[in-house]
């Protein structure tokens, strides 16, 4: 019946174990290759016979990232609409294939191939996580597909079977940079999730603070998830920084804030810049422990042009009028119309043709003109600053004057010269 | 100094989460061996709770008055409903209540999203929480001296429920040596599922007391489930002053580590002590002494 000391000791050691293990099964890394061993014939199967033609979305309804993810999806939908509803590309209406990629790199990979191979899709959009879209990297290039990936993210990466329609650094990271130093910020200190998105961009951040002479007094990471941090708000309030660039992500934010204000730091005392925070996110991070700081985004509901009016009043109009549009679902949207776009100066479907008539494609989207680089596939955009007001929509406080040219790999940044290799 | 008051309180504060989530749980664990792993997502069902309440009374700090009993009842009821329909048939199979609560907390995660969505909620805290008080030049925020005090208040309710009441006894006694405790009359059933009652409660006070400082998402109770399992380890099993000096010293030491460097070194370095520990002394700070002869 009662087991003895020695084994009563064993099984909380094994629960403890079995419980880390649990816990961490969220965030597995997943195998690059996976999903892409079914051979690459070569040949697309992409029916365009019909009156019809498929398109795929691949994104986390469900696990950890469904909170953000499902809103590019909705986007996406809305999009997919708009396009049948104005006569379809090249006459044809759109048939959404839509995959879970359910928060994990792997399914994501073998939902990707799944949607190439089986459902012979034109093209694919989504993906939201850094690891995601390296996992679908080679599914995609190795049956020669093309992937819409909407989401800023930490540059360096050029493939030719992916249009990244997010911001890449020089669109997002480095004006804020920019902006900072204008307004006469010499100390900062950064504060990011422990992955490879904050440590890259803090990489760069770490490369123009040295060139600039902007004083960086502290770098600090939290594993994904951490909801501790009264060490971390102890520290930065004792730098006594200017400012804080903030790359968290997820619910990290909400302890981070509330702790942060809890020790009397506020947006006036010492502003925090955030680039994971969105209209999307602000009412979970709390009104309160938010309103004022700073966002560096390429779109905000709060635009003043004539796409982003029509945008957001289509969107309200399906999906409720307390929904609100933030950066990756302008970027998603703007990525299906980018993708009809190219398709009709293609006048085809194929690969191939639509890569080779990408360069110069331009889009009147939301957040301004838009045109695509077709040397590394990413698109032109106008980067942002601004400030979480009242109602928890961001007006801008700062805008690029023009659309920002993309370079995925800072080649015309001196300073950053080391950091591409 | 000020930094040394300021880290100081920062893992006494961080201790005493620490302490709230794993106090019920040392109680379950303690008493029935039974390894709850959705622990975590009672005490999420607290944090909804008070969003709940919140809701309902639009004024901060009586939701939070009136969120803290009731979240304590519906951690409770969570808990005894568990019991009474799996628990209960797989008590001494240890491995099998692992595998079927982690099932549970999987279930109760994904009722969450359906009712709540899955983005974080904002519960509020209240404007008497707000700020912080100076204590020599060290800010000390108000919400932590909050969960810091509640924590105290839970485990001085606790202790007193244990030692001073025939309940509590009964509940020693069922700790101790169960059988013997059935033999001289003591109804072990009732007597579990009181435990599992009040564990499951205190869960679910826990979960209030966290949604000041952190997220109230889906997900929050995976944020816990594994330090609370490493309080009431690193405890000894079923030793509530074995839970609150592990809480404690885990929170300084935490705090103390991720100054010292950093918050993932930090946490690396509190994971190799607690394995170090548990090579020398497998039992926890105190154990278990009965004479129980299986």
């Amino acid at each position: 019946m009662r087991v003895s000391v020695h084994k009563r000791a064993f099984l909380p050691l094994a629960a403890a174990a079995v419980a880390t293990v649990l816990a961490g099964c969220g965030s597995q890394i997943a195998d690059p290759t996976s999903g892409s061993s079914a051979a690459s014939t070569g040949t697309s199967c992409v029916d365009t016979s019909g009156n019809s033609i498929k398109v795929g979305f691949i994104n986390s309804l469900s696990g950890t990232m469904a909170i953000s993810e499902s809103t590019v999806f909705d986007s996406l939908t809305l999009a997919a609409e708009e396009i049948n509803a104005s006569g379809g590309v090249l006459g044809k209406q759109l048939q959404v294939v839509s995959e879970d990629g359910a928060s994990e790199p792997t399914k994501f990979a073998e939902r990707a191939g799944k949607l190439i191979q089986q459902d012979c899709t034109a093209a694919v959009f989504g993906g939201w996580t850094s690891s995601s879209r390296k996992a679908m990297l080679p599914v995609f290039e190795a049956n020669d597909a093309l992937l819409f990936y909407p989401v800023q993210y930490e540059g360096l990466e050029s493939s030719k079977n992916i249009f990244y329609t997010g911001a890449t650094t020089n669109q997002q990271i480095i004006p804020a940079l920019d902006y900072l130093a204008e307004q006469g910020t010499k100390s900062l200190f950064l504060v990011g999730s422990d992955y490879v998105f904050p440590r890259t961009a803090n990489k760069i951040i770490q490369a123009y603070a040295a060139a600039k002479g902007i004083e960086i007094l502290g770098e600090e990471y939290t594993p994904l998830g951490s909801t501790d941090f009264s060490t971390i708000v102890n520290k930065v309030r004792d730098s006594k920084a200017d400012a804080v660039f903030n790359t968290l992500n997820g619910d990290s934010n909400v302890a981070f804030f509330r702790q942060y204000k809890s020790v009397g730091l506020t947006a006036d005392t010492m502003p925090v810049v955030s680039v994971s925070i969105a209209e999307e996110e602000v009412p979970g991070v709390g009104l309160d422990n938010v309103q004022g700081q700073l966002t560096a985004w390429d779109y905000y509901q709060t635009l003043d042009t004539p796409a982003n009016k029509k945008f957001v009043a289509a969107f309200k109009a399906k999906f409720g009028a307390e929904r609100v549009t933030s950066d990756p679902m302008e970027a998603a949207y703007t990525s299906l119309h980018l993708w009809k776009a190219m398709v009709e100066k293609a006048g085809s479907f194929e690969v191939d043709k639509v890569q080779a008539a990408a360069d110069g494609v331009t889009f009147e989207a939301p957040e301004g003109l838009v045109t695509v680089d077709g040397e590394n596939n990413h698109i032109t955009k106008t980067p942002r600053i601004g400030k979480i007001n009242s109602e928890g929509l961001i007006d801008t406080v700062w805008s690029s004057p023009e659309a920002v040219e993309p370079d995925p790999f800072l080649a015309t940044y001196d300073w950053a010269k080391d950091l591409a290799k | 100094m000020e930094l040394l008051i300021g880290q100081m309180f920062a893992g006494l504060s961080l201790g005493s989460v620490l302490l709230l989530a794993a106090l019920g749980l040392s109680l379950t664990f303690g008493q029935m061996g039974v390894i709850n792993m959705a622990h975590g997502e009672v005490m999420m069902a607290g944090a909804y709770t008070a969003f709940v309440v919140q809701r309902a009374i639009s004024d901060a700090g009586i939701s939070l008055l009136v969120s803290i009993p009731a979240g304590f009842l519906v951690g409770g009821v969570l808990g005894l409903v568990l019991e009474a329909v799996l628990l209960r048939r797989m008590y001494h199979r240890p491995l099998d209540t692992l595998l079927v609560t982690f099932g549970v907390a999987l279930i109760l995660q994904q009722a969450a999203r359906d009712i709540f969505g899955a983005p974080s909620v904002d519960v509020r805290a209240p404007d008497w929480l707000q700020g912080n008080i100076e204590l020599l030049g060290a800010p000390i925020p108000l919400t932590r001296l909050f969960i810091l005090g509640l924590s105290l208040v839970c485990l001085a309710g606790l202790v007193l429920l244990l030692k001073a009441t025939p309940l509590g006894r009964r509940i020693r006694a069922v700790v101790l040596n169960r059988d013997l405790a059935e033999t001289i009359g003591v109804s072990t059933r009732r007597s579990d599922q009181l435990t599992f009652f009040i564990g499951s409660g205190l869960a679910g006070v826990a979960g209030v007391a966290v949604t000041l400082i952190g997220s109230t998402s889906p997900y929050l109770g995976t944020n816990y489930i594994v330090d609370a399992f490493l309080v009431v380890v690193a405890g000894g099993i079923g030793q509530i002053k074995g839970a609150v000096i592990a809480a404690f010293s885990l929170g300084v030491l935490q705090s103390v580590f991720e100054y010292s460097t950093t918050a993932s070194i930090g946490k690396v370095l509190i994971l190799i002590v607690i394995v170090v520990f548990l090579q020398l002394r497998p039992q926890g700070i105190f154990s278990l002494k009965t004479r129980s002869l299986a």
